[in-house]
This record gives C-alpha cells, structure tokens and sequence, in this order.
C-alpha cells in the first residue's frame, strides 16, 4: 500500500453531539485498502499556532465513492477546528498509515471495546470482520448518554451493549465492570480495543492473566506519522518502538503493561 | 534549460536540494511518495556506534510554527546499518550521506572508520551539535578547541567528503565554522536545533521527558538565514543551510544568503513531497529571473 498525500474534499460535516463529528472525506483518486486501526494525518489550515497534522482513525471508507469517513472528536485546538471546516473545503491528508488489527479467524468469537474516540477504529472493524453477527461482541463505553453517538448502522454487524459513568445508558461504570466482561470473557478468542490509556491498560492486563488473545491501539504524539521522525515511541519488551510505523496497534504480550 | 548542479567539495549535486538527517529516515520510509532520484541528497538518520533506544518519551511538543524534539539519536548503531540498511538502500540514485555521532573523539573517528569501507556513502556529516544527548554531541561543537579536536582526528582517517554539522547554541558559529574549516572539513552545515523547553502550565511539569529539546521548523529561520550569512563570509568552503525551510522562496533566500546547497527537516513532516515542489520551484525561479546556472544564487545578497 503506497502512502499518499491526498487534498480530499469534505463531502459532508455532521455533528453527532456535544463533541464529536462526522467527517466525510472525497478522494480524488481511487482510496488504497484500508484496514480498521489505520489511520490518516490530516493538515489543519489556517490555524495560527498548529503546526503539525493530526491523526485520526479510519472509521469507514467507501471504495465506489472515494471516501473515508472520521469521527472527530473535540479534544484542543486542532481537532476544533477540524470540526468548524466547511462542507466542499479541501483537505490535505497523508494516508494509508499505520498497521491495522489482525483480522479474526473464521471461528473466533471477538470482543471489541471502544471508549471515546476509539470507537472509531471498533465499528470499522465491526464492519469489516467478515463474521457472523453473532461472534461479534461490541462494548463502547462513554461518561453519559449524551456522549454516546448513534450505531444504527452497525447495529447489523454484531451485538453491541453500552456502558456510562452516571448509568444514563446501559449499565453504570467503566467498560470493565460490564457484566459481558465481568462475566464472559473467557467465551471469547479475541479481544481489540481502542479508548484511553487507563482503560485499554485495564482490559489489556485481564486478557493477560486470562490468557486472551488481546490488541490495543495506542495513541501518542505524532509529528510525521509515516516514521522518520521518531519522536512517537511507545516502550515495548523490544525496545523502543514507532506507534505510527509498527503500531498503532500491538499485542498486549509485546508491551510491558 | 536552466543548471542545478552544484558542488560541494568531490560531490556533484545534481540540484542543490537535501533532506536533513533525522528528518527522513534511511530514505526508505519516503521514498513512496516521490522519487528519491529527484534529490540532490539525502542525509540519513544520525548514526552511532552502537546501538541507542533514545530518550523517553514524550519527545515532542509542538510549538507556534515549530516543534521540540529530544528524541536523542535513536538508532540501531553502525553495525546494524552497514548489514541491514546499506545494502537496501546504497543503489539510490543519490548522494547519499551518513550523520555521524559519537560521545567521544574515539567513537567519532571508530564510526568514521567504518563508514569510509562503503563505496556509496561519498561523504558524512558529522555532527558536533546534537543537544539531545548527555555525553558528546553538542558539547563538541560550542568551543573552538573541542570541534578542533573532534574534525582533525576524524579527517586523519577519512579522504572523502567531510562534512561538519554546527550548533546554533554558540556565541558566534562564524569562528567555530574557522576553526572547522581549519582542520579541514571540506563544508559546513547549518543549524541543528536551538535548544528550547516547553512548559505544562495546568500540571507545571515540563513537556519533554528531558525537560530541554531542540527547536526546529519556521521558528528557526530567521535566526537560521543570519548564521548562513554569517558563516558564508568567514569561510571559503561551502556552507549547507537548513532551518524552517518549507517552500523554494526560504530555499533561494538560504543560498542567496550563501549556502550552496539546503536541506529540509521538518517540513517533510508536515509534507514529504515538499523537496520536489522546491526543486521545482528552484527551477521556476530561474527561469522567471534568468539565471542560468544555480551557482549565480549563491550569495548574491545585495546589502
Ligand atoms: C493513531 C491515532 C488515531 C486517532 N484516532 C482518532 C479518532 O478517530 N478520532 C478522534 O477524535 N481522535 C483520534 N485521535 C486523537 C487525535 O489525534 C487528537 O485528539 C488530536 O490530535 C488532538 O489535537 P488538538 O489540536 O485538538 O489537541 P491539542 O490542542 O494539540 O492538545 C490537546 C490535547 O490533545 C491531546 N493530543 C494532542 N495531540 C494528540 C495526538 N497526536 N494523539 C493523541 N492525543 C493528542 C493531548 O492530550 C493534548 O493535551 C487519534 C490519535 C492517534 C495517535
Ligand atoms: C525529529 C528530529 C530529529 C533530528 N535528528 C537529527 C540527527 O539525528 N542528526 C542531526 O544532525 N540533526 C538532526 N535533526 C536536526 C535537523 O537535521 C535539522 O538540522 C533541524 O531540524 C533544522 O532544520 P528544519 O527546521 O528544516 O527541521 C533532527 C531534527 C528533528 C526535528
Ligand atoms: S510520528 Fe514520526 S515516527 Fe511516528
């Protein structure tokens, strides 16, 4: 897969509530493959004080149409103003980047956990898994209900359950107090899961004493996101390693969680 | 037609355009989008005898038209290039030049020992002016008697292309650039990073897992252009300049300044086709301004 940068148009910008948005981004050209836990780097313009691109995961992309497809949400200045571009703006988008999650075997059963952001790359993967409905768990945790945006259209691809911190939606607390977690995960082969540091820690530290079968997509500070600048090291049992080059996905048992 | 070629020393430079080390990997890591040939050259990752893990993370932090980094010369040593890398990467169809690092005058001259071996690397960079790491690098290059000490032992064991990276943290670069061409370094590169810090001020802790780092990217170039210039009336061998180049306007204004040739960091980060859009735009100029030959830029600032 060649990597390119691409000046895309943004076909549509819909807010899915408070803080987060529904990029969808027009190539001009055919889009390469695309794998859930890639992700592209996208130029923010005309922003005083951004300097460098930001990375956002693949969250679908539509082969026929040219498009990719992000869920941004609001963290600081770049992503607002990510957020406030205009229908039929260009913007400049180096992509395919990093490496995706190991696809499921025909038979496993996967358990995916998706917290905030990290819903993204969890839905794609959903989508794209190629099981049956019923071996695809999805559990997406979020602070309130509010937070939580719609999965209608994943609804298909599998069974999914929700968490809240103040039990405005499925049960109350964290991913990990979930009952599917609590009570069923040796049931599954494999778990994938993309949210924050503590959370992905937590669920990558059981899948380790449980002996799961368990990847993680870690996010860090990027400056080029196609490794030559070295600067996005994640410290792994070998070594220092490139979050963007041989992540952003890893194997609990490479890192020294 | 207009001419692009340059020299720097034995090197014919196909257009004056590089790609600074630490910037652009071993060339691979860019090479899918656009041909490398294109290039005047590329200097690879900074290299050191042994191997380094670097510093801890984080390493970055952006800053208004720039970034810090103190990634400290991450790389799997000399050893590992020579076996793994070289052979990938020594058919490029250009210069390809080494960024040599050492903690001590010892490993600078064991390192340069090794690289003189390969026929496709005509020329290193050395490096005196690294301020990520503890030992060396930096501490070489800001007094005279120090980058003295480092360019003449490593030009006893090495004929080729020698090529001496300098430090922005000195009072005057002009005398450390004599000192350097004293000892025989056939061109001189500049700047590295300016060393700078970042501040948390929600957890009042520093950015940096080691607190300083180096500036580089827009930021730099005003301070960049001045040592070029600076360098380019103190001394008789080429000067290479870098420092916030993002377009061929900061490029022309380096070599009118008085570099012979440029290379470009950050930028790449920003856009890895940016060296072609230069070369191009290089072209351009010429064109627009009749100049025939790239030479003719070279220090034609009219003060
Ligand atoms: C591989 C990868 C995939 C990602 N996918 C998505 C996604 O699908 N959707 C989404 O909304 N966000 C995603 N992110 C996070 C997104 O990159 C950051 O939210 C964004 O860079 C913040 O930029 P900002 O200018 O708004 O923040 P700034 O104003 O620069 O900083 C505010 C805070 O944002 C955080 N931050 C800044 N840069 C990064 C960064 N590069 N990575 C992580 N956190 C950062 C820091 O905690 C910082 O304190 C992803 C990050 C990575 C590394
Ligand atoms: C992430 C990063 C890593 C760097 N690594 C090296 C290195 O290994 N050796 C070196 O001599 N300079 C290194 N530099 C300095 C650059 O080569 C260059 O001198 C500097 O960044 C100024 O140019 P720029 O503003 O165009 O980036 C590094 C710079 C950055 C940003
Ligand atoms: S962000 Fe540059 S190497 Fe990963």
């Amino acid at each position: 897969m060649k990597k390119t940068v691409i000046d895309f148009l943004l076909l549509n910008n819909k807010q899915l509530n408070k803080d987060n948005f529904l990029l969808v981004l027009q190539s001009p050209i055919p889009v390469s493959d695309i794998f859930p836990g890639q992700f592209i780097n996208v130029e923010i313009k005309d922003a005083t004080e951004i300097f460098l691109r930001r990375p956002f995961s693949v969250l679908d992309v539509d082969y026929e149409k040219q498009t990719i497809s992000l869920l941004v949400k609001i963290l600081g200045r770049g992503s607002r103003k990510l957020t406030e571009a205009k229908e039929g703006q260009k913007i400049s988008a180096i992509f395919p980047l990093g490496k995706s999650f190991t696809l499921p075997d025909k038979n496993d059963r996967i358990l995916l956990i998706g917290g905030g952001s990290g819903v993204a790359p969890m839905l794609f993967l959903s989508k794209i898994c190629g099981l049956d409905p019923d071996n695809v768990t999805v559990l997406i945790g979020a602070r309130s209900s509010s937070d939580h945006i719609d999965i209608t259209a994943y609804q298909p691809y599998g069974n999914f359950f929700f968490t809240t911190e103040d039990g405005s939606l499925g049960e109350k607390g964290y991913v990990t107090n979930h009952t599917v977690f609590i009570d069923r995960l040796t049931q599954f082969s494999k778990i994938y899961t993309c949210g924050p540091d503590l959370m992905m820690k937590s669920i990558g530290r059981t899948a380790i004493g449980k002996s799961i079968f368990c990847e993680v997509s870690l996010e860090n500070m990027m400056a080029c996101g196609f490794g030559v600048c070295l600067c996005c090291v994640e410290d792994t049992k070998a070594g220092h390693k490139c979050v963007c080059t041989d992540g952003p996905v890893f194997n609990v048992n490479d890192l020294k969680w | 037609m207009v001419d692009l070629g340059i020299k720097i020393h034995n090197l014919d430079l196909k257009n004056p355009v590089m790609t600074a080390s630490g910037t652009c990997g071993f060339g691979e890591e860019i090479a899918d989008f656009f041909d490398l040939s294109r290039l005047g050259g590329l200097v690879v990752k900074g290299t050191t005898l042994k191997h380094r893990e670097g510093n801890a993370y984080p390493r970055m932090a952006e800053t208004p038209s720039g970034m810090l980094n103190a990634v400290g010369l991450q790389n799997k040593g000399v050893d590992n290039f020579i076996a793994n890398i070289y052979p990938r990467i020594k058919d490029m169809d250009t210069h390809l030049i080494v960024n040599v690092n050492g903690s001590t005058i010892e490993e600078y001259v064991a390192l340069t020992e090794r690289l003189n071996e390969l026929d496709k690397i005509p020329a290193i960079e050395l490096n005196i002016s690294c301020p990520n790491v503890k030992e060396g690098g930096m501490a070489f290059g800001i007094s005279c008697p120090s980058a003295e000490a480092v360019v003449k032992a490593v030009r006893k064991v090495y004929s080729k292309t020698l090529i001496v990276k300098l430090s922005p943290n000195v009072t005057s670069i002009a005398e450390i650039a004599k000192a350097v061409e004293g000892q025989g370094a056939d061109s001189v590169s500049l700047i590295n990073t300016l060393l700078g810090m970042a501040v948390n001020a929600e957890t009042r802790k520093p950015v940096l897992s080691t607190i300083t780092g180096g500036l580089s990217g827009p930021a730099v170039k005003p301070i960049a252009i001045r040592m070029v210039w600076q360098v380019y009336n103190a001394v008789k061998i080429p000067v290479i300049g870098m420092g916030g180049i993002m377009n061929a306007t900061d490029a022309i204004e380096f070599m009118i300044a008085g570099a012979s040739a440029i290379q470009v960091g950050t930028a790449l980060f920003i856009d890895p086709t940016i060296p072609v859009q230069i070369i191009d735009g290089i072209t351009q100029y010429m064109e627009r301004h009749k100049i025939q030959s790239v030479n003719e830029i070279i220090g034609s600032l009219q003060c």
